[in-house]
């Protein structure tokens, strides 16, 4: 078992996690000159640029056309029918409940009432038992997405194209830019129903489809990569919804293209979407009270789907059965596949380890059986250590929120979230180096900081940045933020990306 | 030998599907007492007093009659999977207009179906009125006495409550069947997942039993505005046969006030209810079990099995559904199964050909380069469609317009047509082709076929314009049929079918000279059919959505599909499991074929009428996803060539293909497609 104890010590504050060299990560300053052997790589590798303001979070106005007209007061009935169409039956009662004493309807105004507290108390045992349900939808998001803040952050989400160099970053102001490193235009995807934005998706084995999930629906944009639009029109968005399925936090692409798999905590059921003919399938199973989390075997053969409660579950994508793990003690936080899809990692809320679980290798001729192994073990154990350091102390530790794992299988990148509680510890990125035949091995490489301290006040220069993992992270004045989400990282280069003004990113870069 | 090769598909058909369909009954029929039990629970509902209601709908359940009903019922089932069976298509006939559809609904089979089904709707009407008792259980009651002495006999009344009742369920079957014809919904949908039938089941149970319930509460309501207005009849024309007097007494029941009943309404929203359930259970059965999976085996172990090994049966001419699930068997061991994927690329003993990997591609390429062909006859048919209608429009010209010229020429064409169908043959479509095979889509057999169709297969369309660019003798044979449905093509030939019809008899043999009166009778046709076509009404009629048109030509894609994604899984894979190098004598071939499709595709959903967005599907019952096979096929087609690329990458620079199609491969490597 692998523990924080063994990581060489973080790198001195004010430098950056620059590049990897030799097997080595080598650590400078930020406007230090690059190796040659990079620069030529670099030059295909988008860079992100964001606006210095403008990014703040749309106010949430009801759009639609009421508060445009004069208020006229309708008669009740009449009322009672607008209610039923926007708001069910739910809205009927409280409609009829709240109508003054007008028609003198005393009994039945009495009997909404008491069925409306009935809806109440019905409503407030289901969220006794879950609580997550009982949440506002953007609460919801901010707590199961795989951002460190989502509330806060300026990027929500971020993916990395699959096969291209070619990225797509969620920004605070909901709508989603693409930067791709052969042409100059970043085109920004904006669309009536692209609100809240918790994860976006690229399609594998395509050139410029992305999947983002968003409060009420999943959105589906078909980009022509030749294409120098700078704001494709909202006919280019694919609009996928079902009822009940909403906020959409988590998506997962099969790699074999075709389907898409989406999950919500609110709906027990997973969706799994045929894209091209907007087709869906149920994939009930009870408890668990709903989705956070789906990640997609690499090989396609298995997806682990993440509850709010204290079990997670291991679908097998054949015959689509399913192994229930209950954890001991909280919800799955998050997990990823090595790529030939024989072992799961995987994070509990609440405990600072990482688990693997192993499965039998896959042959397709056991069809409808997941194959996973008794018990999960601990491969690493990631609780608070203290570091010596030349420049003082520096404590580092704590629950994983987001692991990737590149698509050789050699690096493993994890974002460990300092303990809010103790006010030294910072959030960092640790990498591992890993080996998956013929045992698994996980070996501690480096922490990378996650971006604060001096390197935020270097404004308008070039910010260079650790290879971490699929992922993004950024750096804002007041705390360290964290926003990471899928992406094939490369092992050997860590690449120079974004300047912007007191924030930086850091992203990884797809293999040559 | 042809009564032999048919004797042994039927075989093989009873097989694959003999055992599945039996299940699906026997299922059907198990669930019946469960769904009686559930009727009479709620037929006889009492909210007042729950323990008493309870107790006494327990207590029928055991009684004879209810017993005897369910057996009646159970028959009733067989007779509706019996119909299902027979039935069924997987590859949906769409009609192209709506005298189409007209002519689909008076079709002999169709009136016989229902027929059959408004009767089994009365069966099962008398069944529910004998289980809700009271006022609904005998058709002749004795009739309420009266105060005058002078017929203070005992007469026989007739009760038009059970009347109503039997009425109701021949009009709710009736529409079953009309529902069942318009819906489609003989077609079989095959899943997007393979799922245990057991949660396919429990899936569409509760889609089913709500639709189930809105549908009966429409039908009923039809029902009673049309014996609002008819129900007279049937009620005199019964009362006489049967010597039953009408009872002066009893409110009659076609009245407004003697249809506002809310418990005969109540019933018979019931009836309705228990009927569709139990006829959609049993036909979301037969669906879920003909759709399930099939393991055909790739090479055979014993001699006898070689008639099922799956290369065999590809390159056969099998009826289509096993065609279908054999497509969808190779799907599925090209993705998940590296074991028979092995025994695909694994080479014959002794001699060492790759006869199993040659004969599959070589199945698949021809069915893709088919589709290919369709889609290229589609569209010449479009562009001259427009032509032909705007210059109607605007000069008012005899119809045959760029008919006329051609058809002078004509001996001479059907001559030179022999020549061409050899050159170009293998120039376009690389694959060797397979001498005969029945198109897809114009399953003989199926019921929907009208026979003036049948009869129609051999002619040819020879002498459109595009004849001597590209073509093969699969889009020859296959002409009249190409851009429009059979029905479609008898009854409004008249835009599209401005060119002379040719007749040769089977492409590869002779061709028979056609008699001079033949072409001017069919020219004739054309013009008065032309003629017709202008008039308003009987435009209303044969106008063509062209939606539905686009949808025909998509209709079977589900085949092309399923071979696109095991093709290329198959390639995709060849490039760490092939040790022989079978699939690299074949790969320029495929790239051909796949690169070909994509811009025939391509330019297919450039057409106008094109919608470039599937419409929106509601998750109901009725599957309408053949709609939208033309999106899958877009989109599968595009993930095939990705998946091929991305897997070779540079290496398919040595790939021999044309200078266009490898301009086409690069974008494809620059993921710019």
């Amino acid at each position: 078992m692998c523990s924080l104890g063994l990581f060489p010590p973080p790198p001195p504050p004010g430098t950056a996690t620059l590049y990897e060299l030799n097997n080595v990560l080598v650590c400078g300053r930020l406007c230090e000159p690059l190796p040659l052997a990079f620069q030529s790589q670099l030059a295909e590798l988008p860079t992100l640029s964001l606006p210095k303001d403008g990014l703040k979070a749309p106010g949430r106005l009801e759009h639609g056309t009421r508060p445009a007209f004069i208020h006229h007061r309708e008669a009740l009935w009449k009322r009672c029918i607008n209610a039923w169409r926007d708001a069910g039956l739910c809205g009927l009662l409280k409609e009829i409940a709240s109508a003054e004493e007008e028609e003198g309807l005393h009994w039945l105004k009495t009997a909404s009432s008491s069925a409306l507290a009935v809806c109440r108390w019905l409503s407030s045992l289901h969220g006794s038992l879950f609580p997550h349900l009982s949440l506002t939808s953007e609460d919801m998001i901010a707590a199961f997405s795989q951002a460190v803040d989502w509330t806060g952050c300026t990027v929500r989400a971020f993916a990395w194209h699959p096969h291209t160099s070619k990225f797509a970053v969620a920004l605070l102001d909901d709508s989603v830019r693409v930067y791709n490193s052969s042409s100059a235009t970043i085109p920004s995807l904006k669309h009536r129903l692209q609100r809240n934005v918790a994860a976006v998706a690229w399609k594998p084995l395509c050139a410029s489809i992305l999947a983002v999930a968003c409060q009420s629906c999943v959105l589906v944009w078909h980009l022509d990569p030749t294409s120098l639009s700078t704001r494709p029109s909202s006919g280019c968005a694919q609009v996928l919804s079902y009822p009940g399925h909403g906020p959409v936090t988590s998506l997962a692409w099969a790699p074999s293209g075709g389907l898409l798999l989406s999950a919500s905590p609110v709906d027990t059921a997973m969706l799994v979407w045929d894209v091209s003919t907007e087709n869906c399938v149920q994939l009930q199973w009870f408890g668990g009270g709903g989705v956070t989390f789906l990640a997609w075997s690499p090989d396609g053969s298995k997806v682990l789907a993440a509850t709010p409660s204290a079990v997670f579950r291991v679908w097998e994508a054949q015959m689509w059965t399913c192994e229930r793990w209950p954890t001991i003690k909280g919800r799955c936080q998050t997990g990823c596949w090595s790529p030939d899809g024989s072992r799961l990692l995987f994070t509990v809320l609440g405990e600072s380890v990482i688990y693997s679980l192993s499965f039998s290798e896959y042959r397709g001729e056991m069809q409808g059986q997941v194959g996973g192994s008794k018990t999960a073990s601990i491969v690493a154990d990631l609780s608070e250590t203290t570091f010596e350091t030349l420049y003082g102390e520096e404590r580092i530790g704590g629950e994983v929120h987001s692991m990737v794992w590149d698509p050789t299988g050699e690096r493993l990148a994890a974002i460990i979230r300092g303990n809010p509680d103790s006010p030294g510890s910072q959030t960092v990125v640790a990498v591992f180096r890993t080996r998956n035949s013929p045992v698994f091995e996980l070996l501690p490489w480096c922490v990378a900081p996650g971006g604060g301290g001096n390197l935020l006040r270097r404004r308008g220069l070039p910010g260079c940045c650790p290879p971490v993992g699929r992922g993004g992270e950024e750096g804002e004045d007041a705390a360290v933020l964290h926003s990471s989400s899928g992406a094939p990282i490369s092992p050997r280069i860590a690449p120079v990306l974004a300047t912007l003004p007191s924030k930086t990113l850091s992203l990884g870069l797809p293999l040559p | 030998m042809e009564a032999a090769a048919s004797c042994r598909q039927r075989a093989l058909l009873r097989q694959v599907l003999g055992w599945r369909l039996a299940a699906a009954v026997a299922w059907s029929v198990l669930l019946l007492p469960a769904c009686t039990a559930a009727f009479v629970l709620l037929g006889r509902a009492q909210p007042l007093r729950p323990l008493r209601w309870i107790a006494d709908s327990f207590n029928d359940l055991y009684t004879s009659y209810v017993i005897f009903c369910i057996l009646l019922m159970s028959v009733v089932i067989l007779v509706i999977s019996i119909f299902n069976v027979e039935f069924y298509a997987v590859v949906p006939s769409i009609p192209c207009s709506r005298l189409a559809l007209i002519g689909k609904i008076i079709h002999p089979q169709q009136v016989i179906h229902s027929a059959v089904h408004a009767v089994m709707g009365m069966l099962v009407a008398w069944c529910a009125a004998v289980m809700t008792k009271g006022k609904f259980q005998f058709l002749a009651v004795p009739c309420t006495p009266s105060e005058s002495p002078e017929d203070a006999v005992p007469q026989m009344c007739l009760n038009e409550y059970h009347l109503f009742f039997l009425l109701s369920g021949a009009f709710i079957g009736y529409s079953y069947s009309l529902l069942y014809l318009i819906n489609n919904m003989n077609y079989l949908p095959f899943p997007i997942i393979q799922q245990y039938k057991y949660l396919r089941f429990r899936r569409s149970l509760p889609l089913l039993v709500k639709h189930s319930c809105v549908e009966s509460l429409y039908l009923v309501r039809n029902f009673c505005v049309a014996y609002y207005f008819f129900g007279y009849i049937p009620k005199v024309w019964i009362s006489t046969t049967m010597d039953l007097h009408i009872d002066r007494k009893l409110h009659p029941l076609d009245t407004l006030s003697g249809l506002l009943d809310l418990s005969l309404f109540y019933h018979t929203w019931l009836c309705g209810a228990f009927l569709l359930i139990t006829w959609y259970i049993a036909w979301l059965l037969f669906k879920i079990y003909a759709t399930e999976t099939h393991h055909f085996p790739v090479q055979p172990t014993f001699a006898e099995e070689t008639d099922q090994c799956l290369p065999k049966i590809l390159n056969s001419n099998p009826p289509l559904i096993i065609k279908f699930l054999a497509l969808q068997d190779l799907m599925l061991l090209s993705q998940y199964s590296p074991v028979r994927r092995q025994e695909v690329f694994s080479l014959s003993q002794p001699g060492g050909h790759p006869h199993n990997w040659t004969a599959i591609s070589r199945e698949c390429l021809s069915l893709l380069s088919d589709l290919t062909q369709r889609l290229i006859t589609q569209q010449e048919a479009a562009a001259a469609n427009g032509r032909a209608k705007q210059q109607a429009g605007e000069m008012k010209v005899p119809p045959q317009t760029p008919g006329a010229a051609v058809t002078e020429d004509m001996p001479f064409q059907s001559q030179r047509s022999n020549v061409i169908h050899r050159a170009s043959m293998s120039s376009l479509v690389k694959s060797p082709l397979m001498p005969s095979k029945t198109s897809p889509g114009s399953d003989i057999g199926s019921p929907f076929s009208s026979p003036a169709l049948t009869s129609k297969v051999g002619i040819l369309d020879l002498n459109s314009p595009w004849h001597g660019s590209v073509q093969s003798p699969h889009v020859m044979r296959r002409g009249p049929k190409l851009w429009t449905s059979g029905s479609g093509l008898q009854m409004n030939g008249s835009h599209h079918e401005s060119f002379p019809v040719l007749s040769v008899a089977r492409v590869g043999s002779e061709a028979v000279q056609p008699s001079f009166i033949y072409t001017w009778l069919q020219n004739k046709q054309e013009q008065i059919k032309n003629f017709l076509s202008r008039r308003a009404l009987i435009m209303y009629f044969f106008s063509k959505h062209p939606e539905a048109s686009i949808q025909a030509v998509f209709s079977d894609a589900q085949m092309h599909i399923w071979a696109l994604e095991g093709l290329s899984h198959l390639v995709a894979a060849s490039f760490t499991e092939d040790q022989f190098g079978v699939v690299q004598t074949t790969l320029p071939a495929i790239l051909n074929t796949l690169l070909t499709l994509q811009e025939v595709v391509d330019r297919h959903f450039k057409l106008p009428h094109v919608s470039s967005k599937p419409p929106r599907i509601s998750g109901s019952l009725v599957d309408t996803s053949y709609k939208t096979l033309r999106f899958a096929l877009r989109a599968s087609l595009k993930t095939a060539l990705y998946r091929i690329t991305t897997v070779f990458g540079e290496h398919l620079n040595a790939v021999q293909v044309s200078p266009e199609h490898k301009k086409r491969l690069q974008q494809f490597l620059e993921y710019k497609e």
